[in-house]
């Protein structure tokens, strides 16, 4: 078994190697056609931009690292000062250059990759499934019989912040960086799923569908590493079969489809993504998109806000947050999955708790301030608020809060910080959702009476830094706002101290002080109190 | 300002002193010598099995017991002075004290087997303890085999601890099947299956005669009344704890195993109390024994006493008995009382359901010709802890506790459920036909 996981490993690592080299390496030279094809497809005026770009780039090599994004950029600044010296305003160039660059790389890139995408595919994401799998499966066996297997969690390097705790850290930075803010490198990953996006939605791939498709990969592999590990706990079985399906169907299929039947709203929509989750829903653009995108378009409208304002508060009423925290959403999705190794190192103490309540409020007041904005913006048809542009506080917002906190920290930190960094201190939804769960709802964590003995495995493996322990060991029932539902603390708890349920309110909240078994009298006496 | 000074930062004491700091303005002073702050001892497995680290195991931030104005003071007590009301430290300070409250807890049992102080040899009671551990079993290189001697709740915690480091561990217990003193047959023998299952040699009515040395002092070998010598590094001596009061010999206070205490909790001395693993009552309240090692009833006696200590003078009154452990994979509850089969009154009776696939089983005991319910144990199913306290005072009979058992199941959601096939073993066992209620919320909740 040890021989089958080390060369599973193996496997993994050549995968992961070649994907972590990819950005490196490859060949790209513009033809003229092509360039033509570019310039009209983003319909750029500019005749100083045009040429000064072609004598730069056709029939040019270039090769791997070389950056693209500067050259464009220059372009950009030399033809817009220009035309704003000669007040040419149609004509300036408003697209950015890192998308620019990284659509000249997507059409020019030629040699190996692009020519051999199934083998490349498998030399990376097959390498990589496969490698996972046979570190995984053995586990079966070698986790012996079933029950709570959390030994050695704290003497090995992956997960107790060691020197591979901090390369996967820097792998997931890195890899976040590249994403959001210099995805021509990401270029080269997205030949490789080139026919999957083609088979899907008839387009080829972008770097947002290598995340998309990347992430339920990863999610399904690291699923069956949960299916294994808490096989003896139906509740983490269906909760995790819950987010796996919602992740492949409603984030990954459905919009990919949508855009493949040319439907009359043409981009893809995730409908399980809620406001302010989904911060952009109300953004003007996304609003006139909706609107001019015909009867699928208002659904979808209706739908998004129904969402947010009726079916949310409703179901956090009747199951708690966690139906969406932990059953349906992609980011708890992720966090329950890959981010499953690394849930214990969340802070439990009382000061990452102030923190806590500051950061996602503060989340979810300046969401709904932009959305005020942008919202008065749109029906105003004005760019500026109260001497503000709007652009500019929706540009701070996706690059802070879409980009940093969700994207970079909120899954980069994973092995340091724990897998629900977004989730406990940046997201909106998750905060309006905690005020529900906290002040109007039936979900709570039942302390089973006196038994609870003041272990801390519950508070050690609770991932949003909730001190389980401070509630169990008073007898008290757990009533937090980000409490995501895991139910990982009531399944390492060794007394079986804690359940998850949905009962009536009254008496949800249970405030004691002497617990259940000591004299009846005092009791009455302490707790009445 | 009157001064609390309480020895022993264990459960008992520290629950002691924060009872106190909420009822009162009081001077209070935890004195211990074990760690600086108060650590759970129940979870000290977990951490040498890598579940958790050392700090995981304090339920309180460092910074609280300055806030709630308890004073810390890391150090051992060598003498009681009640004459002149103070404490005297082994570095030679003292400490003067209006009131004092022993909670000293326990230590682990020797019984003279020749060998029982060689290096490598150690029980687990102590963070001390922990660390040796660590330096006698880092690994099955260094320790490649321990015995442990002692077939009760810490004896199988510490075969478990050491088997996580794939250690090979021979399990010499006294008894003809495991804690049978405790468990009635059926769950003592699934137990015995569990434990073999774990690839424990589990050596049963099997006694330790005495430990060998190496020529550096250390344990190589033990044998057993069988006969046999078995080789090891490591020696766990889990037999079982008795109450740490070594130091209050000659103290005045009176002790018999334990400390001696009324239902006050006070010992023969004015303003001195007892409470915790080392209190011993003059009489067992109840059926329970008059020293009671467990956590609850060290917390329990802490809520209690610091109740009198401000005025409040109640009695120590437990309410319906219950525990929890758990061996191996096998989580165990029990409310009430269910003895074994050595312990059993002559009007209990027992029954007795075990599923034919999983490890899980259920013995309820009732009275035989009042049908009154006593208590139930269970193995693998988790049980709500106030619907069986509510069941005992209502003193239902057993028909009732079938019949409403779905409200007493306290298992995550979507977990398989066994009621039925319980139910329908207990009808078929004794003519009757109950047919199960379903779970109402109701009812639960009912005067919570
Ligand atoms: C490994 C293990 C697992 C256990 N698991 C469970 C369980 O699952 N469930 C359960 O109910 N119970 C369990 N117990 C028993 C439970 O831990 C004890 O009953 C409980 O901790 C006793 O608490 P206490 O406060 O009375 O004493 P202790 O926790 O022993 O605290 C006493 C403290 O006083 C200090 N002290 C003693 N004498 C002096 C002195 N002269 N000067 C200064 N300091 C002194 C000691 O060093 C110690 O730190 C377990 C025990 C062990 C060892
Ligand atoms: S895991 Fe269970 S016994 Fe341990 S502290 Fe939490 S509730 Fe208490």
């Amino acid at each position: 078994m040890k021989v089958i996981q080390n060369i599973g490993i193996a496997i993994f690592l050549i995968g992961l190697g070649v994907f972590t080299t990819l950005p490196f390496i490859g060949d790209f030279k513009l033809d003229q056609s092509s360039f033509d094809e570019l310039i009209d497809s983003q319909g750029i005026k500019s005749e100083i931009f045009v040429s000064d770009l072609k004598s730069k780039l056709v029939n040019k090599n270039f090769s791997g690292f070389q950056p693209l994004a500067p050259l464009v950029e220059e372009s950009i600044d030399k033809a817009n000062t220009e035309h704003t010296k000669n007040k040419e305003w149609g004509k300036k160039v408003y697209a950015g250059s890192d998308d620019l660059a990284t659509t000249i790389r997507k059409k020019s890139g030629y040699g190996y990759v692009p020519q051999n995408k199934g083998l490349m595919w498998f030399l990376t994401f097959g390498l990589g499934i496969i490698g996972a799998l046979m570190f995984i499966l053995p586990q079966v066996v070698t986790l012996g019989k079933k029950g709570i297997k959390n030994d050695h969690i704290y003497h090995q390097s992956s997960t107790n912040k060691g020197w591979i705790a901090w390369l996967v850290f820097i792998f997931l930075v890195s890899f976040y960086l590249v994403l959001y803010f210099k995805s021509e490198y990401a270029v080269n990953w997205t030949y490789l799923v080139d026919p999957i996006s083609e088979s899907l939605s008839g387009n080829p791939a972008g770097h947002w569908f290598v995340y998309g498709f990347m992430y339920c990969v990863v999610m399904t592999v690291m699923a069956v590493r949960m299916y294994i590990k808490y096989r003896h706990n139906m509740y983490q079985m269906v909760r995790t079969t819950s987010v796996l399906f919602f992740q492949i169907v409603f984030a990954f299929l459905i919009p990919e489809i949508m855009v493949r039947l040319q439907l009359s709203y043409s981009k893809g929509y995730d409908f399980k993504n809620a406001f302010p989750l989904d911060y952009d829903f109300f953004f003007n653009w996304n609003l006139k998109e909706l609107i001019a995108g015909g009867g699928l378009g208002l659904f979808i409208l209706v739908w998004g806000i129904v969402l947010t304002v009726v079916i949310v508060p409703v179901m956090v009423y009747f199951f708690g947050k966690r139906w969406y925290c932990s059953w349906v959403c992609g980011c708890g999705g992720l966090a329950e999955t890959l981010g499953d190794p690394y849930r214990q190192h969340s802070s439990k103490s009382l000061f990452s708790w102030k923190v806590e309540r500051w950061l996602i409020h503060g989340v979810l007041l300046f969401a709904l301030v932009m959305t005020g904005f942008t919202l008065y913006g749109f029906f105003a048809e004005t760019g500026t608020v109260l001497g503000i542009k709007v652009q500019s506080i929706m540009n701070t917002y996706s690059f802070l809060i879409g980009a940093i906190f969700a994207g970079v920290i909120g899954t980069g930190f994973y092995p340091i910080f724990g897998n629900r960094v977004w989730c406990r201190f940046g997201c909106p939804l998750a905060a309006y959702l905690g005020f529900v769960q906290r002040f109007k709802s039936r979900f709570r964590i039942t302390t089973n009476g006196g038994q609870c003995i003041s272990c801390g495995n519950c508070s050690t493996y609770c991932e949003q830094g909730i001190d389980v322990r401070a509630y169990a060991q008073k007898g008290e029932n757990i009533v937090r706002s980000s409490c995501v539902g895991c139910g990982v603390c009531s399944a390492v708890c060794p007394r079986g101290v804690l359940k998850l349920e949905n009962g009536p309110e009254e008496g949800r909240i249970n405030p004691t002080e002497v617990l259940l078994g000591n004299d009846v009298d005092l009791m009455e006496l302490v707790n009445k109190r | 300002m009157e001064h609390i000074v309480i020895i022993g930062n264990g459960i008992a004491g520290v629950t002691a002193a924060r009872h106190i700091r909420k009822n009162s303005d009081k001077r209070i002073t935890i004195v211990s010598a074990e760690t600086d702050y108060f650590f759970s001892r129940t979870a000290l497995m977990y951490v040498y099995m890598g579940h958790m680290k050392f700090e995981h195991t304090q339920p309180y931030e460092n910074w609280f017991w300055k806030k709630n104005r308890i004073e810390l003071k890391n150090g051992y007590v060598n003498t009681v002075d009640h004459q002149n009301k103070k404490l005297v430290l082994a570095d030679g300070n003292t400490i003067g004290y209006d009131k004092l409250i022993l909670a000293t807890g326990s230590k682990p049992n020797k019984f003279g087997w020749p060998g029982q102080d060689l290096l490598g040899v150690q029980g687990l009671y102590s963070k001390q303890d922990l660390d040796q551990l660590e330096a006698n079993a880092p690994d099955n290189k260094v320790c490649k085999r321990a015995v442990i001697v002692g077939g009760g709740l810490i004896g199988i915690e510490m075969a478990e601890m050491l088997r996580s480091r794939k250690i090979p561990v021979t399990f010499l217990v006294r008894e003809t099947s495991f804690w049978n003193g405790v468990l009635p047959a059926g769950e003592s023998a699934m137990i015995n299956e569990h434990i073999l299952e774990h690839h424990i040699d589990l050596k049963l009515a099997t006694n330790l005669v005495e430990i060998l040395a190496d020529e550096t002092g250390r344990a190589k070998a033990v044998t057993t009344d069988k006969g046999e010598t078995i080789e090891c590094s490591v020696v766990g001596l889990t037999a079982g704890v008795s109450p740490n009061i070594d130091f209050l010999k000659d103290s005045g206070i009176e002790l018999g195993r334990g400390i001696k205490v009324n239902r006050h909790l006070e010992t023969n001395i004015t303003d001195i109390y007892a409470i915790g693993d080392c209190a011993e009552q003059y009489e067992g309240i109840g059926q329970r024994r008059p020293i009671e090692a467990v956590w609850y009833t060290g917390r329990m006696m802490g809520e209690t006493v610091a109740q009198t200590i401000c005025g409040n003078k109640i009695e120590y009154k437990p309410g319906h008995w219950f525990n929890s452990a758990k061996f191996l994979d096998l989580e165990y509850q029990t409310y009430g009382w269910v003895f074994s089969e050595r312990g059993m009154k002559e009007n209990e009776q027992h029954f007795h359901w075990r599923d034919d696939k999983e490890k899980i089983c259920v013995t309820v005991a009732f009275d035989k010709k009042t049908k009154q319910f006593l208590g139930i144990n269970t193995f693998g199913i988790r049980m709500r802890h106030e619907i069986f306290d509510r069941w005992l005072t209502e003193k239902r009979d057993v028909n009732h506790v079938m019949e409403y058992l779905k409200d007493a199941n306290f298992d995550p959601e979507f977990y398989s459920q066994y009621e039925n096939k319980i139910v329908s073993k207990f009808n078929s066992e004794f003519g009757t036909s109950i047919s199960l209620k379903k779970k109402s919320w109701k009812r639960i909740f009912s005067n919570a």
